[in-house]
């Protein structure tokens, strides 16, 4: 092998090496102003009307919703899927509440018994205008959920125009949610 | 005497002697100046001692409840039983950064004590480069996780650890994982040493070879360890996720086992020497860039640490160093290394190119899998995930010649074989495999199960019958058989005992890709069956244990009416950290495991029905003891190397005695 060769080819090991820094060095930088995100789920269904569904109520919360109501609103409505078994949830109930005192909000209960959905939203006051359950995940799947807690922002008329895959508290409300109100 | 400033102190004094300890003798080494080069071994167990006190100073407030130190107060309680306190202080970032460092010091310690035969130059500057590494993480340590942290007002109590860690296997994985991790340092030093140098010898790839052995039997009894943690803790019935953090500490065990086999090659044959320096090099950057991607938060991992890109940014400026730096000096100066010798393709050295290419292709189809994702993200703003069909696929055909290469090239002669002589050493064990063959027909489902299992008996009775060979069963007297054994180098029993070992846990993963698992949802009383196997559930009673609260299921299988056992598997909730734990309960007669997981309660009074998870695992523990196995055959040829090493000096003194 000629000495050309050989510093070429020990010279890819560096280059390689070089390619990937950049990259996990962007990933850094973009994970720090928030542009980058390694746990965000992209929705599908961001930008398209809400799917159509009809689901029943929670005991003692009122009639469940269907998607003929929620287009039907003037405002733009907050779709939050939840469950009693998730502990990310319990976490994300304070700040629900928070949210809730400046745009509605409607839950969905996801692969939950109504019992326990009713009693978990009860606890200590429910962030929700209204509540419905989604016993068997059939509507979720529609949604493009993938796990709880996941939020939609439902603009009147029923488009998606935002979806969030983490416990939202009100600092995303203040970043990401409340900039969209203002367009609507 | 052990507080925490004491602590802080110490590491930053072991930080500045790591710093004199990477200058001085690279500066001494390039004015010859003995001196100078003298002092690294010193320096070395100076920092060792230094950050050895720094880290009894965290146990000692954890054991104390000095709640007034940060890291204690979020990690500890006074209520933790105190082998957890102790083992506590590595279960979190701050204190695993700690143990990071301080285990590179021991390794420093280990060469100033143990490379006495070393040529003092040489030994200088692996100490040196050791040194600098050690700096760059005690500085990383010291300026953005420092565990000595102060809290003001001290808290009454602590909040607490993870129950999921309050475990002894997950006590005692982290260190043997970063000893394996960062024993990797070890050879990566000598490789920058010998670059530096220009010029790399089989005396080289003698010194080199017993540390990237024990870095790898360190590192296989940690993987083993995770899985088998993994196995038994979070009552998944699954072993391996291929997720990031797992894939982690893959990559470097794989490149580290070509490493440990391409420096067999430099030692006997001076050949392979650009390709085993890049390999050291790779294998410890590889455990490097693992560390840095799941503390950065960029890999979307299960086991999550506290991410903080901060944090990331600084260990990317260290990679940026340590590895950049050592691969511009290798595209640098490798150029001028020269090989000697050309290799027969039949031939010993011949069959490990082909491990080493097999290997590095596994490595490289495991690191693709791992970073496609996030570069996805970043190039094309798609989310995707790459799992299990990806890597099963993609690894197992490149698995299936490694093993068949194995079984051939320990009974291959170096230079060149003759095909026909080491085929009529290998007819027993051929027999033998087709026999396997004809056995996993029977007892397996699926193509690349049945290859992959005759192919690991293929593996064990090659080496089995080339121990047998070499010590002459068969054709020498019981004396001459013990006289040979007593002969037998102990790498060689090590090599067949690993790979042995390699084939214990090939078979396992066979036997588990036939795992049966039911979810049922079942009343008191109620019988299932899976597999031949009687499931009932005979009770279901709750009882208040130290921290937690538990409900505990009693489960009896029968077979054919016989009982087998009763399992008392159990569902925990912590109250205080509000979570839940499930215990698992596993019978084994270490053919098939008996798993029992009990899940959520639904209904009262009467129609109260249970969940329970119910597997049947086929030779589930043979893939931990195959682990064991292979880390015992590294040990076994450890202890045959630091003879050999020992032997040119001890014949020069005998030499010296009689002139």
């Amino acid at each position: 092998m000629n000495a050309t060769r050989r510093g070429i080819l020990t010279a890819v090991p560096i280059i390689g090496a070089g390619v990937l820094g950049v990259g996990f060095w962007r990933m850094l930088s973009d994970m720090r102003s928030g542009a980058f995100d390694p746990r965000a789920i992209k929705n599908p269904n961001v930008g398209k009307p809400i799917p159509s569904f009809a689901m029943p109520g929670l005991p003692g919360l009122g009639d469940g919703f269907t998607d003929a109501e929620l287009k039907a609103q003037h405002r733009p409505v907050l779709v939050n899927f939840f469950a009693s078994w998730c502990i990310p949830c319990v976490a994300e109930m304070p700040g629900l509440r928070a949210i809730s005192r400046n745009m509605p909000i409607w839950g969905i209960a996801y692969e939950d018994k109504p019992e326990n959905a009713a009693g978990f939203v009860q606890r200590d006051g429910s962030p929700y205008a209204r509540v419905a359950s989604d016993r068997h995940g059939r509507v979720a799947i529609d949604w493009g959920v993938t796990g709880v807690p996941e939020s939609f922002l439902v603009a009147p008329g029923g488009r998606i125009i935002w979806h969030g895959s983490a416990a939202l508290d009100p600092q995303i409300y203040e970043a990401e949610i409340r900039p969209r109100l203002a367009g609507l | 005497m052990f507080g925490p400033e004491q602590g802080h102190f110490a590491l930053a004094l072991a930080c500045v002697l790591a710093l004199v300890q990477f200058a001085v003798p690279l500066w001494g080494a390039n004015r010859r100046d003995a001196r100078l080069v003298g002092l690294a071994p010193y320096l070395a167990v100076s920092q060792l001692i230094a950050l050895g006190y720094s880290f009894l100073c965290l146990i000692m407030c954890a054991v104390s409840d000095d709640f007034s130190v940060q890291n204690v107060a979020a990690n500890s309680a006074v209520s933790k039983p105190l082998l957890y306190k102790i083992t506590g202080v590595w279960g979190n970032h701050e204190g695993s950064v700690l143990l990071w460092t301080l285990i590179l010091a021991v390794c420093g310690g280990a060469v100033s004590l143990f490379g006495r035969n070393l040529p003092d130059i040489l030994r200088g500057r692996v100490l040196a480069i050791l040194g600098g590494v050690s700096a760059g993480f005690q500085m990383f340590c010291l300026l953005t996780s420092d565990p000595f942290d102060r809290v003001f007002p001290a808290p009454m109590d602590g909040q607490g650890m993870n129950p999921l860690l309050q475990d002894p296997g997950l006590a005692f994985h982290p260190p043997i994982l970063y000893t394996g991790y960062v024993g990797f340092a070890v050879p990566f030093a000598f490789a920058v040493a010998a670059l530096i140098e220009g010029r790399v010898d089989a005396a080289w790839g003698r010194w080199v070879r017993p540390w990237a052995v024990a870095a790898w039997c360190f590192l296989t009894c940690g993987i083993a360890l995770g899985s088998w943690w993994s196995y038994y803790v979070l009552g998944w019935g699954g072993y391996w996720f291929w997720d990031p953090v797992e894939n982690a500490s893959l990559i470097p065990w794989l490149t580290g086992t070509a490493l440990v086999h391409s420096a067999i090659v430099v030692e006997k044959r001076e050949g392979l020497k650009i390709w085993t320096v890049l390999l050291a090099i790779a294998t410890f950057s590889f455990s490097l860039s693992g560390t840095f991607l799941v503390r950065s938060g960029i890999l979307n991992s299960v086991h999550a640490f506290a991410n903080d890109p901060a944090r990331g940014v600084f260990i990317l400026a260290l990679l940026a160093i340590v590895i950049g730096g050592s691969l511009a000096l290798f595209a640098w100066r490798a150029p001028s290394l020269t090989s000697t010798g050309l290799f027969s393709p039949i031939s010993r050295e011949g069959s490990l190119v082909l491990n080493n290419i097999l290997l590095c292709s596994i490595c490289a189809v495991v690191v693709t899998g791992t970073m496609y994702p996030p570069f996805m993200q970043l190039l094309a703003g798609r989310t995707i995930s790459v799992g299990k069909p990806f890597f099963d696929a993609a690894t197992i055909p490149l698995t299936l010649p490694l093993l068949l290469a194995m079984g051939v090239g320990t009974a291959l002669p170096w230079k060149r074989a003759q095909l026909a002589r080491t085929f009529s050493h290998l007819y027993a064990a051929a027999g033998i495999a087709a026999i396997g063959l004809v056995l996993c027909f029977w007892k397996l489902s699926g193509v690349l199960p049945i290859a992959c299992g005759a192919l690991a008996i293929w593996v064990i009775a090659a080496s089995a019958s080339d121990v047998l060979r070499r010590i002459g069963i068969g054709h020498t007297s019981a004396q001459g058989v013990w006289e040979r054994m007593k002969h037998l180098p102990r790498s060689s029993w090590g090599a067949a005992l690993a790979h042995i070992g390699a084939g214990i846990t090939v078979l396992g993963l066979c036997g588990m890709s036939q795992a049966q698992h039911a979810i049922v949802e079942v009343h008191i009383g109620e019988t299932r069956s899976l597999a031949g196997d009687d499931w009932t559930l005979l009770d279901v009673h709750d009882y208040i244990g130290p921290n937690y609260k538990a409900m505990q299921a009693d489960i009896a299988i029968r077979h054919n009416g016989k009982l087998v056992t009763i399992l008392h598997p159990e569902k925990r909730d912590f109250t205080t950290q509000s979570q839940t734990t499930t215990e698992v309960a596993i019978h084994t007669n270490f053919i098939t495991d008996l798993y029992g997981v009990v899940g959520d309660r639904h209904g009262t009074g009467k129609d109260t029905t249970y969940v329970l998870r119910l597997h049947r695992n086929p030779l589930a523990p043979w893939m931990w003891l195959g682990g064991l196995v292979m880390a015992i055959g590294g040990a076994f040829s450890l202890s045959d190397r630091r003879m050999r090493i020992g032997a040119p000096k001890r014949a020069a003194a005998r030499n010296m005695a009689r002139a």
